[in-house]
């Protein structure tokens, strides 16, 4: 087996994509000019948030967060043994190294800073939890309230008679400064709690696993999940809905298979217009709901895919039609909580152990509502508002011929934008044409080009020489990596042949059957019932499947994958970051999935 | 005063008269863990033989000619104690009522003359040390109210084994400081049997129950010419969270004239785990029925009964505390404090996050 995974420097263009590089900051990709510090790192690939190739524009959003992420550790919190998370990307795929503090004295010296600041955060952190709610919501307002409109043949009269003095060129550049800025203040508030979090969570897992050490990892992440989640509300409201339909009988209407006809047939009764106005009343905030991780402009959101939640509603109606109760049993599910804390509490072997134990997990539940909430606010909801927007800017572009659609927008850099914004708006001011349309239709197609030259490029799991053990918690924690599964990637290229995938036992119990396996969620449709689903990885939003499905399957995550979260929640087996899940597997192969070792085997080719 | 005492009804107010073996069979049933069905002949109808005057005068008469310190003649007391013992006309009451017992046994098996275990369970309330544990005898597979009877009388003449006689003899104990009382108990025919522990042995984790188990009899297990499938159930979730098969070769089974005998596994079974996973959780439920009882972590001896239906089967044989582990000083993992210096600990040593990392792989 390999010591070691390629060297940044090894890794060689795929024809056709020459040049990728200057899709991205120029302090994106790897380069000689930082040579013997990249070489001297352990790269692995995020396949958890960016597990395809990153179109210009859809960079902003990993730059944003992985430097808002490291901020907080490094400068805020001065986490004593963390400084932050570096990021590349190489031939289009994004690739992270945790950064530690290498001086044993400097993390002595970080401590007591540590201990006021993240200090004053633990203490305080209902009231501050409460004041981010506040935040994040006008923010989210300020989004919506931005516009991109075609720039007028002739300002508003008033304009002039409000004596102004500025024009909707100067409105329109401003208005793109103005959606970067908010974004980039969304992935600040993203990282407000987040880190903090997961280290009261680790704490509380630490110890745990020092008085059970054959703790499953599940079992402590049963005992601190909440009940009742916002990362759940949306498939609760999509019940709700249903189970509306089928009282106010207005179910017969998603019958019809296309979103178009539903809709049509809904505003055809009176019952039918009172649903679609709960539907209104639903959709906001909870159908902002991306189909994927939220972080490429290509995931579909359920508001403006209504095939998807109607498709959802469609299987409600139907196990409401066959008298299946669809409830989330949440009096069961507090109860079994309470159960397990009880007993492994009992199980302690001294008082003062149970008196630790309750004080761990009382911390840990008042930083978990934000660590299990914050996706909602922020991948969902903020994300799909700043696409719409983009797309909005998008389409304007498009008008004027810059572009052959609202989406091109996405194949330039975030700072490429104002540019752009600069040609049209300076055209439109003299009163010529724009150079944009013939520059940008020369350069989008080449772009295209290497984008689709990169994509069929496949991209190591990892890069440079691993650590001994991975103990970097947050690595562990948000990436599910570990010494096991580096190990399990670089010996991937031996074929141990045995026909069993590992990865984490994400979701107890052990299930057999056929396996789905997709990559998107367009292919959510082609899931039968009964089948195992096989992916990449999941999405929260994929959740009204999990009523279907047999077990699950993916290659990336760990115990805290949004989706494992998910799958717990609805009982079923699965196995997270198996690294070669989708690659090994064939749609109609049968397979066991042991939720409870971690363990996936093929049975039969 | 009566002979004959069902297992399922147990008063402990009637301990002395059903000896500790008993008496804990009967506690075991009463807190709900699966015993074979049985009944015990109390004291009452040992005394009845004891009581004998050919009996009473063998033990006065004899003991008093022997020099207890050769051993030839110690055996020779000792085996003619018995035979007087076992040759007095077994009272015609306890005759009656132990046959009328096991009849009913048979009945309650939906089995014909259901083969049984004959244990001795010798009573010692006032000397927790003179019990003699393993002394006394058992006998295995007796079918037939005849041979019960037969069984009986033996077990009970095994209170005046050479080495009880010497023992009692050193501690200038009387000899009716004793007194025994029998167990008869239905035999398993497993299909599979093994061992639990309600610890993890490995780590002395209390959150798990190690379970191992092999096909047929334990004794395979017990001498350790069979590797054992090993599982590991978590107690709180009761989910299986490790699963090892092995390549079982060899099985003990019971074969013609009640004889437990060697054999191979067909091929085919011998990679096949003996138990299925609700079977594996069942035991570890039993385990942990078991060490709610006791209040320790227990050692506890399984099998499947052949008998009885799939979803009973799980049958327990024996428990006792575990000893390696129970016997290290509980240690406080950590101390409730300030939660900040514990984070910041937590921060700065390694995590072992995973809990499959230490598992032994394939």
């Amino acid at each position: 087996m390999a010591d070691r995974f390629p060297s940044p420097f090894e890794i060689q263009t795929p024809a056709g994509a020459e040049g990728w590089q200057e899709l991205y900051t120029y302090s994106l990709p790897f380069s000689t000019d930082r040579r013997e510090y990249e070489d001297s790192m352990f790269w692995f690939q995020d396949g958890v948030h960016w597990p395809e190739v990153l179109s210009p524009w859809d960079a902003t959003f990993f730059e944003f967060a992985l430097a808002s992420l490291s901020q907080y550790n490094t400068r805020h919190y001065l986490i004593p043994p963390a400084l932050g998370v570096d990021f590349r990307v190489l031939n289009g795929y994004a690739y992270l190294s945790p950064v530690g503090v290498a001086d044993p004295a400097e993390i002595e010296a970080r401590v007591p800073q540590f201990l006021e600041r993240a200090g004053f955060y633990f203490q305080n952190w209902a009231s501050l939890y409460e004041q981010w709610m506040g935040k994040i919501r006008s923010l989210i307002g300020e989004m919506e309230a931005l516009s991109f409109e075609p720039l007028p043949d002739a300002e508003d009269l008033a304009v002039v008679t409000e004596g102004r003095g500025m024009g909707s060129g100067f409105e329109l550049q401003r208005q793109y400064h103005r959606l970067v800025d908010l974004a980039l203040q969304l992935w600040q508030y993203h990282f407000e709690f987040l880190n903090l979090g997961y280290a009261a969570y680790l704490d509380f897992f630490g110890f745990c696993k020092q008085a059970f050490p054959s703790i499953p990892d599940l079992a402590i992440a049963k005992m601190v999940a909440g009940v009742e989640v916002d990362l759940f509300q949306p498939d609760e409201e999509l019940k709700k809905l249903a189970r509306l339909a089928v009282a106010s009988r207005v179910d017969g209407a998603f019958d019809q298979p296309s979103a178009a006809a539903v809709m049509e047939g809904l505003r055809a009764s009176e019952d039918g217009r009172a649903w679609l106005s709960q539907w209104e009343a639903s959709a906001q905030p909870w159908f902002n709901f991306s189909a994927g991780s939220g972080f490429y402009h290509t995931d579909e959101v359920w508001l403006e895919h209504l095939e998807i939640p109607f498709g959802f509603v469609r299987d409600y109606i139907a196990k409401l039609r066959e008298g299946v109760d669809i409830s989330r049993p949440i009096e069961a599910i507090r109860a079994e909580r309470d159960r397990i804390v009880a007993e492994y509490g009992e199980l302690l072997a001294t008082d003062e152990d149970r008196a630790a134990f309750e004080q761990k997990l009382g911390l840990a539940r008042v930083v978990f509502p934000y660590v299990e909430n914050h996706n909602f606010y922020v991948e969902h909801w903020s994300h799909s508002v700043l696409w719409r927007k983009m797309r909005q800017l998008g389409g304007v572009l498009a008008k004027e011929g810059f572009f052959g659609g609202e989406t091109d927008i996405f194949l330039l850099k975030r700072d490429e934008v104002p540019e752009a914004l600069w040609d049209y708006y300076s055209a439109w001011a003299v009163g010529v044409k724009p150079r944009g349309p013939a520059y940008w239709g020369r350069e989008l197609e080449r772009r295209r080009g290497i984008l689709t030259a990169l994509r069929s490029w496949s991209p190591p799991p990892a890069l440079g020489r691993p650590p001994e053990v991975v103990t970097e918690p947050f690595t562990i924690m948000l990436w599910g990596i570990t010494g096991e599964s580096v190990k399990q990637w670089l010996g991937a290229g031996d074929a141990g042949g045995d026909g069993i995938l590992r990865g984490f036992a994400a979701s107890p119990g052990v299930a057999e059957g056929p396996a789905r396996v997709i990559f998107s969620a367009d292919q959510i449709g082609e899931i039968q019932a009964g089948e195992i689903l096989v992916a990449p990885l999941t999405a929260p939003s994929w959740a009204p499947i999990f009523g279907k499905i047999g077990a699950t399957v993916t290659d990336v995550g760990g115990m805290m994958a949004h989706a494992a979260i998910v799958c717990r929640e609805y009982g079923l087996p699965a196995v997270t970051g198996t690294a070669f899940g989708t690659k090994t597997i064939k749609t109609g192969q049968r397979i066991r999935v042991d939720g409870n070792q971690g363990t996936v085997t093929i049975l039969e080719s | 005063m009566s002979f004959v005492c069902w297992l399922d009804g147990y008063d402990p107010a009637q301990r002395a008269r059903l000896g500790g073996k008993n008496a804990s069979l009967g506690e075991m049933l009463a807190a709900g863990l699966p015993v074979p069905p049985g009944f015990a002949v109390t004291v009452d109808a040992y005394h009845t033989v004891r009581g004998h005057p050919e009996v009473r005068q063998a033990v006065v008469g004899l003991l008093g000619e022997v020099d207890l310190a050769d051993p030839a003649a110690l055996e020779e007391l000792s085996a003619a104690i018995r035979r007087r013992i076992e040759q007095v006309p077994l009272d015609d009451g306890v005759a009656a009522a132990v046959a009328s017992a096991y009849t009913e046994l048979c009945e309650r098996c939906q089995l014909d003359a259901v083969p049984v275990a004959v244990r001795s369970s010798a009573t010692s309330e006032d000397l927790p040390d003179a019990s003699f544990a393993g002394e006394h005898d058992t006998y295995l597979w007796v079918r037939g109210a005849d041979e019960v009877l037969a069984h009986l009388t033996r077990c009970w003449s095994s209170l005046f084994t050479a080495r009880a006689i010497a023992y009692r003899r050193e501690r200038g104990y009387d000899h009716d400081v004793v007194a025994m009382s029998v167990g008869i108990q239905k035999m398993v025919r497993p299909t599979a049997s093994g061992v639990a522990f309600t610890l993890n042995p490995r780590d002395g984790d209390r959150s798990q129950v190690a379970v191992e188990a092999a096909w047929g009899f334990g004794e395979g297990i017990v001498s350790g010419e069979v590797t054992p499938d090993s599982f590991l159930v978590d107690k709180v979730l009761g989910e299986i969270v490790q699963r090892i098969i092995s390549d079982k070769a060899v099985e003990y089974r019971l074969g013609d004239g009640d004889r437990v005998e060697r054999v191979e596994v067909d091929e085919a079974r011998r990679t096949v785990p003996s138990l299925t996973d609700d079977q594996v959780k069942a035991v570890a439920r039993l385990a942990r029925r078991a060490e709610r009882h006791y209040r320790c972590p227990q050692d506890v001896e399984w099998a499947l009964d052949a008998d009885l239906p799939g979803d009973q089967a799980v049958t327990l044989l024996q428990a006792r505390p575990e000893t390696v582990w129970s016997r290290k000083a509980a240690r406080p993992v950590a101390a409730a404090g300030d939660p900040m210096a514990s984070i910041v600990a937590t921060l700065l040593s390694p995590l072992h996050t995973r809990g499959s990392s230490d598992t032994p792989g394939p």
